[in-house]
């Protein structure tokens, strides 16, 4: 037998005042794999993505993490995991470093939060209150969660947002990094992502009422 | 299992270093209930006699109220910049971090108000027999006041305008508190034991640490599935 995919979204459908959001979703994403999810604004990316990391609890339909339930081995999958959302958990009145070694596993060494501030840019920056940083840097001291992370599958809502050329270009590269490394991605984004292995799923607004069960 | 900074300990150093970072708002249930009580004896009567009858009561009332003011941005901020989605989906018991808000917003509002309520009590004409069992009452229930309201502003955090409705659901959850809490005072005044009263708070106290937690967990859970 083979050994189970790392994550398997099945029949995936979550109700909104009794409306289905979209059209159940499947798809598999293995170790290595990098997923964009597309769609038109409002037609349930974000959804998707906070059903699959388990902040939102599906209608129906299950997501399998190695062949099992997420329920069943929550902690587990959640130790696995990172996402970065729409609004990213940055605090505003906390500096960069004080957000990023708060958002960082207990282990991270002062070091390596320093490094992973400067691979994203924000050298000089580490000590100022993150309500006087720009809307791209901001978005950056989220994104330095990813050089500090152990995560395995990284959850990616919107992460080129505000983000400059020199930012899109080093995100890209360390993705890949990331997948060859045996990691795997699920990132919503309106960009072209010239990123080799690259699958696209795409969410389909459902307007019907959802069959009662 | 737990590979994030973010247990109890984590989440009590974090709020306090941000309540440090705003101390201007985190500081306005207590210049309230300061200022209040300043007006008391202004509308009533500067008559000690008569402003000793009340003191008890009063202090307990708004202390209750500074307390409530404050209670409504608990869970507010987290929720507005995504760091509650983020400890719903952090590897741990979500009681625990919970507790460690609880406990960090209790440090900077019931327990300075604790700490000045002799001052107010001077004020007020309060006996000096009423002076230790109101600190100790007050410590005691302004601990349980903030179990209870974290429950209130878990269920309406998701609400753009929830501030009445949080009122209307936890004011009468804090009757037995203010009840007690006041009772052990004017015990104390009238020359009783007002141990038993203040016996009756710490059980509150135990029960409403162990139990809140968990509906607030419950409470996150629900409100953020949508």
């Amino acid at each position: 037998m083979s050994t189970p995919p790392l994550l398997t979204v099945e029949q995936l459908a979550f109700e909104r005042d009794d409306c289905n959001v979209f059209k159940p979703a499947n798809f598999v994403v293995d170790a290595g794999d990098i997923v964009q999810i597309e769609g038109a604004n409002g037609a349930g990316k974000t959804t998707l993505m906070r059903l699959m990391t388990s902040a939102l609890q599906p209608t129906s339909g299950a997501v399998l993490y190695r062949g099992r339930p997420i329920s069943d081995c929550r902690y587990e999958y959640l130790d696995n995991i990172l996402y970065i959302g729409h609004q990213s958990g940055v605090k505003m009145t906390l500096s960069a470093e004080e957000n990023l070694r708060w958002m960082s596993p207990a282990s991270t060494s002062a070091v390596e939060i320093t490094q992973a501030l400067d691979a994203v840019g924000l050298r000089g920056f580490a000590d100022v209150p993150c309500y006087s940083l720009s809307a791209g840097q901001h978005r950056r001291v989220a994104l330095a969660r990813l050089h500090t992370s152990k995560a395995v599958i990284w959850y990616l809502d919107e992460p080129f947002t505000s983000i400059d050329k020199q930012g899109v270009l080093a995100l890209q590269q360390q993705l890949e990094s990331h997948l060859r490394q045996g990691g795997a991605v699920v990132l919503s984004t309106h960009q072209n992502l010239p990123i080799d292995g690259l699958r696209k799923y795409s969410v389909e607004p459902h307007g019907d009422l959802a069959v009662p069960s | 299992m737990i590979a994030s900074s973010q247990g109890f300990a984590g989440y009590l150093r974090r709020d306090l270093l941000l309540a440090y970072r705003r101390r201007g708002e985190v500081a306005s249930p207590l210049i309230f209930f300061v200022l209040v009580s300043t007006l008391i004896p202004l509308g009533i009567s500067p008559d000690s006699a008569r402003l000793a009858e009340l003191a008890p009561g009063m202090i307990w009332v708004m202390a209750l109220l500074a307390t409530l003011l404050s209670t409504e941005s608990l869970f507010a901020s987290d929720y507005q910049d995504g760091s509650l989605e983020q400890l719903l989906i952090s590897p741990q018991l979500l009681p625990l971090p919970v507790l460690g808000k609880i406990l960090a917003h209790w440090l900077v509002t019931g327990l300075p108000l604790t700490m000045v309520s002799p001052l107010i009590g001077l004020m007020l004409s309060l006996p000096a027999a009423g002076l230790m069992p109101m600190m100790a009452s007050l410590a005691l229930g302004t601990a349980c006041l903030s179990l209870l309201g974290a429950v209130g502003a878990a269920l309406t955090v998701s609400l753009r305008k929830g501030g009445l409705l949080l009122s209307v659901l936890v004011i009468p959850l804090y009757m037995p508190v203010i009840i007690f809490g006041s009772a052990a005072v004017q015990a104390a005044i009238d020359g009783l034991n007002w141990l038993g009263p203040l016996a009756v708070l710490g059980a509150m106290l135990s029960a409403a640490a162990a139990l809140c937690p968990l509906a607030i967990a419950g409470a996150l859970r629900l409100v953020s599935n949508n």
